[in-house]
């Protein structure tokens, strides 16, 4: 009885191992088909691989080199008109600057000018200059000289730093503020040098004040704001519409004071007459 | 947005030039005072962003004007430049220490007027 039972386990081993070689056999089957399937595969690709290899890749070579130099050259393009650009923007950048500059330059020119006539009153004419030559020019000390036609001397009547006193009469035709008187030519110095001391024969600058070619007397710098190292563009500009400008508004201002002075004197006749 | 000038200066030129310099910026509006004073009184009735100030004036100075605009707490923050002949260092340093945001000396030139006037302004 123990060995028919035996038996039938033994068999039923065999039965369980038989069906384990029989899956087994199945799969290699099935791993054996995919191999092919992978090997018809990868030979069908090598096959197009040397197709497109033979020929058609150096066409492919050469529209790539073409793409490639066609970019090159638009890039050089590009960077040329980059720079072109860039330039221009320096250029545009330079000519705002000018501007700016000519403009501040004018802006001041006119208000010096519609300060210089904004008035008729002689001592208003006189603080408008002096306000002009410390606020536009940025002088310290200076003067402004008038012509006596009678005694041909030249006398302060307004100055800035310094006492009027302190500036003596000085006659046309001596020494750089009378030369400057008589012949009407502007003088400069060279070189502002570190100031030493006042000397009021010695400006570093006088100018002329003239109505068309008749002297009526000079503005004389001696010293500039210690700001104020040197003459600009516009200080010449403006020492120029000084010599015109305010040599009208001082004349114009001392005529119209005398005028005033001598309809009061007439209307006080007239008064004195009527009453 | 505006913005509300006070410029106090004795020179009628130099409120001019000021006036020019500063109205370059949209929308700036200017009130021009010959004086502390004048510049104080009109401060303190009007509303403005930003005092431009001479230091040599008559009645009242630029320098005692900065002082009383810092001692008010009303004008504490209110940014104040000062205009001046005056380049010496000293004159710097005591305007600056009184209380002004700038100092700016004369002759002026209009665009580093309005560059002051802008960075004050936080204008960009």
């Amino acid at each position: 009885m123990s060995d028919e039972k035996n038996i039938f386990s033994r068999a039923e081993e065999f039965m369980q191992l038989f069906k384990k070689g029989a899956d087994f056999t199945q799969d290699l089957l099935k791993e054996n088909e995919r191999l092919r399937f992978k090997v018809v595969q990868l030979e069908e690709e090598n096959r197009l691989a040397k197709v497109s290899g033979a020929g058609g890749g150096d066409k492919l070579v050469v529209e790539l080199n073409k793409k490639l130099q066609t970019i090159e050259d638009e890039m050089q393009k590009l960077l040329e008109r980059h720079r072109t650009v860039e330039a221009e923007n320096k250029d545009f950048a330079n000519k705002y600057l000018e501007i700016e500059y000519e403009n501040n330059n004018l802006a001041n020119l006119y208000i010096a000018s519609f300060q210089l006539h904004s008035t008729l009153d002689f001592k208003e004419v006189l603080q408008i200059i002096l306000e002009i030559i410390i606020n536009l020019i940025g002088a310290e000390t200076f003067g402004v000289l008038l012509l006596d036609e009678k005694t041909n001397e030249l006398a302060a009547v307004a100055t800035e730093g310094v006492d009027r006193e302190d500036i003596p009469l000085i006659k046309i035709g001596t020494g750089i503020i009378g030369g400057v008187a008589k012949s009407g030519e502007n003088f400069f110095v060279e070189e502002i040098k570190p100031f030493d001391k006042f000397d009021p024969q010695i400006p570093i600058v006088c100018i002329s004040l003239k109505i068309k070619e008749h002297v009526i007397g000079v503005i004389a710098i001696y010293k500039l704001l210690q700001q104020k190292p040197k003459f600009t563009e516009l200080d010449y500009e403006l020492f120029t519409l000084l010599a015109g400008h305010a040599a009208t508004a001082i004349f114009s201002s001392k005529l119209y004071s005398e005028s005033e002075r001598k309809l009061s004197t007439i209307q006080g006749f007239i008064n004195l007459l009527t009453k | 947005m505006a913005y509300r000038i006070l410029i106090i200066d004795d020179s009628p030129t130099m409120r001019q030039l000021l006036t020019f310099a500063v109205k370059r910026l949209s929308g700036v509006e200017t009130v021009e005072a010959a004086d502390g004073v004048d510049g104080y009184k009109k401060l303190t009735n009007e509303k403005f962003d930003l005092v431009l100030a001479d230091i040599n004036m008559p009645v009242m100075d630029g320098l005692k004007l900065v002082s009383i605009i810092r001692d008010n707490p009303d004008y504490k923050d209110i940014p104040i430049v000062m205009v001046t002949t005056e380049g010496g260092k000293e004159d710097r340093e005591k305007a600056i220490s009184l209380g002004a945001n700038a100092y700016i000396t004369k002759p002026i030139q209009a665009p580093h007027v309005l560059s002051v006037v802008k960075e004050l302004l936080k204008i960009t």
